[in-house]
């Protein structure tokens, strides 16, 4: 349906890079900030960050043992469901295939529980994890992860929405089923793949 | 074991019918729109709104509802005109009564409230952000509930207030609403206006108004204006278990 008299005149932003902006979002240089409850502001003495599988914890690091894994950066464009998209954001991070080498676990289940400081969670596959396409970033731009951002350490998937970057992660836990988190309780999608726009739960 | 989640079939995009406009302050419009199905949603909820160029380009954005669950034969979204937007601007600009424009929702499963979850309740509004809250309150008046509500809510003058009559209207009938506005630009005070920006003593007196720990605290705004209430509340002891945020803007 076309609607009366809509152009589109603002669309220019991203109008010179065909193909790089999924559909419905739009480009924006500012870094708007999203979450569902106040910012926890977690101190890098006690930040832990846990593994496990189910119930059963595998490994836990501290900050300063945690900073000690090899680094790895990524260069990405990010996508919020809430229509926004930003262009060429840079992490630094820790790539989920080194923290499982550190902890000597090959993947044991297909599915994992993303868990946050601030009891959030959310649900991402295995597979979006690996190859270099998931990390817990503890750098933005080169400086330490701002704490309205997600830091110290968020999780980084950025091929799917953003919502799945957990902000203020603690834990990573393999489960047996894809269980829903926070948002995907919600109403919003298990997977969410911005290309397909998979923004809410049945689409 | 979490539950499942729910299987909701797709949220279809449905063709609505602009029916009034409003103007609210100068940056805000309220845009009422008939739609063909009813909509059942819960106070706090939002619509995506999407338009569509002749050459199939389509922005999308997403507007709370302003208007009570109760109202079914209209509804209403109030917009505030972002300048350099794409959007917003094409809504005070070009959107006439009579136009049709694609709705879906209701979305949003977390900043929602509705008179059954009970109370105390802090509502802290900034700017615009004050619409989702309005709505929480004309539910609870459309319903004649006496659920203890404080809505704390910063506008830049006296002029930016939205819908200030009526929530005014409101807290004058002493059912147990508070509306605590208060003015970050006004130069000129008035009478149970404050001047100033939100801050630990303002929500402490508006705590203390509603003389039990609120059940639920909902904060809605920019991000700065988030960031500064939510701070100010965890100083002031409240759970953080209790706050619901909705930010927008960088």
């Amino acid at each position: 349906m076309t609607t009366r008299g809509f152009t589109g005149r603002g669309r220019g932003a991203a109008s010179d890079q065909p193909g790089r902006l999924p559909p419905g979002q739009f480009l924006t240089t500012d870094f708007p900030v999203l979450s569902a409850g106040p910012t926890p502001h977690v101190s890098l003495e006690e930040w832990r960050f846990e593994l496990k599988v189910g119930p059963r914890p595998i490994k836990s690091w501290s900050w300063n043992d945690f900073i000690r894994l090899p680094i790895t950066k990524v260069a990405s464009d990010i996508h919020c469901v809430t229509k926004w998209s930003k262009f060429d954001t840079n992490w630094e991070g820790v790539s989920i295939e080194d923290l499982l080498a550190d902890a000597a676990l090959e993947p044991p289940t297909a599915y994992t529980l993303a868990h946050s400081h601030d009891d959030y969670s959310t649900n991402v596959p295995v597979q979006d994890l690996l190859g270099n396409r998931g990390m817990i970033a503890i750098a933005y731009d080169g400086k330490p992860i701002s704490a309205d951002h997600g830091g110290p350490a968020r999780l980084l998937v950025p091929h799917l929405y953003f919502w799945k970057s957990a902000k203020w992660i603690k834990g990573l836990q393999f489960t047996e089923r894809d269980e829903g988190g926070f948002w995907e309780l919600r109403g919003y999608h298990m997977y969410g793949d911005p290309w397909r726009e998979q923004r809410y739960s049945g689409d | 074991m979490s539950p499942e989640p729910a299987r909701a079939p797709k949220l279809q995009w449905q063709s609505a019918t602009v029916v009034a406009i409003e103007s609210r302050t100068s940056t805000v419009k309220s845009f009422f729109f008939r739609l063909p199905r009813t909509l059942n949603f819960v106070p706090g909820q939002h619509m995506d709104v999407r338009l569509t160029a002749p050459d199939g380009y389509q922005a999308q954005r997403s507007y709370s509802i302003a208007s009570a669950p109760e109202e079914t034969d209209r509804y209403e979204l109030a917009i505030e005109l972002l300048q350099d937007g794409e959007v917003s601007p094409f809504f005070f600009n070009t959107v006439a009564v009579g136009d049709e424009i694609e709705l879906r929702g209701p979305i949003g499963g977390h900043f929602r409230w509705s008179v059954a979850d009970g109370g105390p309740l802090l509502l802290v509004g900034g700017g615009s952000g004050v619409v989702p809250l309005a709505c929480m309150l004309r539910h609870r008046a459309a319903r004649g509930s006496s659920v203890p509500i404080a809505l704390v809510y910063s506008a830049r003058t006296a002029a930016d207030i939205i819908f200030d009559d009526e929530l005014h209207a409101m807290h004058t009938r002493r059912d147990g609403f508070h509306f605590v506005p208060t003015l970050t630009r006004d130069a000129n005070p008035t009478p149970g206006r404050r001047i100033g920006r939100i801050d630990t003593s303002l929500l402490a007196d508006t705590l203390a108004l509603l003389q039990s720990t609120p059940k639920l605290v909902f904060v809605c705004g920019a991000n700065a204006f988030v960031e500064t209430a939510t701070d100010a509340l965890l100083a002031l002891g409240v759970s953080p278990s209790t706050i619901r945020t909705e930010r927008y803007g960088g």
